[in-house]
């Protein structure tokens, strides 16, 4: 157990040193955790056999990338996006893999090995390139998102690449495997509900699993988890997703099929979901650790031994990998239109080889696809390749951009596609309206609230709303609150308004919050927390009830209208005032017979000019159609107003 | 009207900006312009709350008075006469001691849908386009201020398509830097039936 303790915080502790300053230099947090690896395995001697056994565990954060990569993919969005999809993401992925298989081929390897190769390169670093479009706010440029439709086809294209690197399999390296590792066998025997079925059947049983997941995700999650939701246990619904995804990764390997092929289609079978952003932001911590581990252990891995005695072949191959990416991505580019310094954006920020290369590798080498000292210098490539990428972005940022900029600064601004989200905490019955006056005028809405039954009322009349607790950081960062123009908090908490009011302003102080106030001391409260406009949940109802009541007493009602306007110019005209005195006050308790002294006034001025317009030496707002005065009627003749 | 830089106040209504053709991209162009203080009526008070003192603290402060509109029956939208039922108060723009607006200059730039032919004795309109403003012409009088001939655009529902807006917006930017710098012929442009058509001996250099 010491063991355990010691090799955990050794882990840990590289990770919380190295990528932290790793991104404080830019190189961004993939490279620090593979930096961490190098430390504390070959450089330190710290960890040593276990890593590879650490990897196999590791890889489930590649499992559960890929399940979140489901959620992010609604089938409508997919179905909008095909085009560069398979185009341009397609082409990207085939012509890499045939430019380098064919370069391996003309080296002299079979074609399996060089078919493998081809694949692992083709793929590039879906960590590193969206964390750096997001650092560098690189995401909406036209070379960002056709970069991001790349990347999302090779997320989808590991699948089956990974379902076609067991048929590569060279024969001699299993005879080798088999009669070298003995012991191996037992690993190979894994519990297997397949084993030995024949053909049909086992195809039929693929297909059942398929559908589980596929029928059972649409139909059978909504309602475990609104029950899981009622109990308002978070770890319990932290629990039921991690629950989800281990036992859909557990029926897939029971059938002998990939555990992330099938995350992954779940995630696309609840992208649609009202728990979508919940689980996101459940599943992402975790993910984020496990690939994180993963990362490590591909440092720890690295062999410096092969790589002192390898460094001109290893060092030639990065470079080449590198400028076979560009100059395919360059041609896709042209063909696409893709203008510009876009098309530089998109060419270089393409160009490394990616995580799912280092997967792909020991997944090959547990198929023998791939011999182990070949496996170990294409690892050192892909790791090198993505070491060099902060350095492709910094000769697009300081060389190619500047070039570009003069040109640009002269065309049409971009088509704009999408208007500014608008997120909404709190969709009970008062940021329900709010929503309903936004959908309607066209604008996109993200509706966030911690009634599962609310939620699913909403969805019924078509309102796009997620369950979760919208003052939890992570939920909203799953709901988009970096790109979101705007924040709506209509939570029923005020305390909770407020803290909400006082993160965004302090994390994202570009986002407009406008805040729903329970009474005058939460509005001053959320005033003084940042928000951009906030208003007392009751303050315009009532005075819309008081006009009534006035028409009702006899005022006429265009007089009871412009009644209710001096009331609530009048307190307009003195917020500011009440609440610098009420800070004053919330400050120190002495202030608080000034405070009270203010209201006093706002109640002295209120009532001098709700006064008829005949004592208006008292109050100038009581304003308006003035006739001239009746007596010297002569002398203004010349007036046109009586 | 005094010497350099006259300080002009643009009181623009248009209901509905998202179907203007012509009047938004004109008032673009008056906020672009120096010496000009252009306010959107309808964005200010989209309630209709005039705030009479900062209105008239405002005409105080300015030399020029223009309102900007589309013409609607024969007259100004709803807010520009909402805004002179409140803003002109007895005493202020008229009265024993109502002189604010004395001295100042005041006029009306619009675009009508007819025709100029149609706003004549013997157009469907019966009345040319200045006659039909008299209203607005007695209320300078009254208040003592000096009323020159509208800046008008006719055929406005076709004036986009028929590449004249262009040549319109020039027109006015030039007006407004006559107006501001002193050099335009106001004697001239009190008499005129309407003040684009003329703008070189209008305008003195």
């Amino acid at each position: 157990m010491t063991a355990y303790f010691i090799q955990a915080f050794i882990y840990l502790s590289a990770a919380v040193i190295a990528v932290p300053l790793a991104k404080r230099l830019g190189l961004g947090s993939v490279l620090g955790y593979l930096i961490a690896g190098v430390v504390i395995g070959p450089i330190a001697g710290l960890v040593g056999s276990e890593t590879s056994t650490l990897q196999h565990f590791a890889e489930f954060g590649v499992v559960m990338m890929l399940f979140l990569v489901g959620l992010e993919l609604e089938p409508r969005m997919l179905w909008n996006m095909r085009h560069k999809l398979i185009g341009l993401g397609g082409l990207q992925v085939g012509l890499s893999t045939l430019v380098v298989m064919g370069i391996a081929f003309a080296f002299g390897f079979n074609w399996s090995i060089s078919l493998t190769v081809g694949m692992i390169f083709s793929l590039s670093s879906t960590a590193i390139v969206l964390q750096t479009f997001n650092e560098k706010n690189l995401t909406k440029t036209e070379g960002g998102k056709n970069a991001f439709s790349v990347l999302l086809f090779q997320d989808i294209a590991v699948i089956p690449m990974l379902a076609l690197i067991p048929l590569l399999a060279l024969p001699e390296l299993i005879a080798k495997a088999q009669s070298a590792a003995a012991t191996a066998a037992e690993h190979h025997e894994e519990i297997s509900l397949v084993a030995g079925l024949p053909g049909w059947a086992y195809g039929i049983v693929v297909l059942l699993a398929i559908a589980i997941v596929v029928v059972g995700g649409h139909y059978l999650s909504r309602p475990l988890f609104r029950y899981v939701a009622s109990s308002k246990l978070r770890e319990i619904f932290t629990a039921a997703a991690l629950m989800l995804v281990i036992g859909i990764a557990a029926l897939m390997s029971l059938v002998g099929l990939s555990p992330a092929l099938g995350t992954f289609l779940a995630g696309v079978v609840l992208a649609n979901s009202e728990f979508r952003h919940e689980l996101e932001s459940v599943i992402e911590p975790f993910k984020g650790l496990l690939l994180g581990l993963f990362f490590i252990t591909v440092g720890a891995g690295i062999d410096f031994d092969v790589l002192a005695s390898n460094i001109a072949p290893v060092m030639t191959m990065t470079l080449g990998v590198i400028l076979i990416k560009v100059t395919v991505l360059l041609l896709l580019a042209m063909i696409f239109k893709i203008k510009n310094s876009d098309r530089w954006l998109f060419a270089l920020s393409l160009a490394q080889a990616g995580e799912f290369g280092f997967v792909l590798l020991s997944y090959t080498v547990q198929n023998h696809v791939i011999p182990v000292d070949l496996a170990q210098i294409l690892s050192l490539v892909v790791a090198l390749s993505m070491f060099l990428t902060p350095g492709l972005f910094i000769l697009f940022d300081k060389v190619i951009l500047p070039r570009y900029e003069q040109t640009e600064n002269t065309r049409a601004p971009d088509v704009i596609d999408e208007k500014g989200t608008v997120i909404i905490a709190g969709v009970g019955r008062f940021g329900q309206i709010v929503n309903r006056l936004l959908v309607t005028n066209g604008f996109k809405t993200v509706v966030l609230d911690h009634e599962a039954q609310q939620v699913e009322n909403l969805r019924k009349i078509n309102t796009k709303s997620f369950y979760g607790d919208a003052t939890q950081p992570d939920l909203l960062h799953t709901a988009g609150i970096a790109e979101a123009k705007m924040l709506v908090i209509a939570i029923d908490n005020p305390d909770r308004a407020v803290e909400l009011t006082e993160y965004i302003k302090h994390t994202y102080p570009n986002v407009i919050v406008l805040a729903r106030a329970f009474d005058r001391s939460s509005l001053y409260r959320l005033r003084k927390a940042g928000a951009d406009f906030m208003v007392s949940e009751t303050f315009h109802s009532a005075l819309q009830l008081g006009k009534h009541a006035l028409t009702k007493l006899g005022v006429h009602p265009f007089k009871a209208e412009q009644q209710r306007a001096i009331f609530f110019e009048t307190e307009m005209a003195h917020k500011d005032t009440l609440y610098e005195s009420w800070k004053m006050f919330a400050e120190d308790d002495k202030h608080i017979v000034h405070y009270r002294d203010m209201f006093i006034q706002l109640e002295e001025t209120l009532s001098a000019a709700m006064k008829d317009e005949r004592y208006r030496s008292f109050s100038k707002m009581a304003r308006g159609w003035t006739p001239p005065p009746k007596e010297n009627h002569t002398v203004f003749s010349k007036s046109e107003a009586d | 009207m005094a010497d350099a830089t006259n300080k002009i106040l643009v009181l623009y209504a248009h209901p509905s900006q998202e179907r203007s053709e012509i009047n938004k991209p004109l008032f673009r162009a008056t906020q672009q312009q120096e010496n000009v203080t252009a306010i959107d009526l309808y964005a200010e008070y989209p309630t209709f709350r005039i705030n009479i003192d900062k209105e008239q603290q405002q005409l105080r402060d300015h030399d020029v008075i223009i309102f900007m509109f589309p013409l609607y029956w024969y007259s100004t939208p709803a807010i520009l006469k909402e805004w002179q039922d409140l803003v002109l108060e007895y005493d202020f723009a008229y009265g024993a001691n109502g002189n604010a607006l004395e001295g100042k200059t005041f006029m009306c730039a619009i675009s009508a849908g007819g025709s100029e032919t149609a706003y004549q004795a013997d157009g469907y309109n019966h009345f040319t386009l200045r006659e039909l403003l008299q209203p607005l012409e007695q209320t300078a009088r009254l208040t003592g201020m000096t009323y020159l001939a509208p800046f008008a655009l006719f055929c406005a529902r076709s004036a986009f398509e028929e590449n004249r807006l262009q040549s319109h917006i020039e027109d006015w930017q030039r007006i407004l830097l006559a107006l501001s710098n002193g050099t335009l012929d106001i004697a001239q442009a009190t008499t005129l039936p309407k003040l684009n058509g003329n703008l070189n001996t209008l305008i003195k250099d």
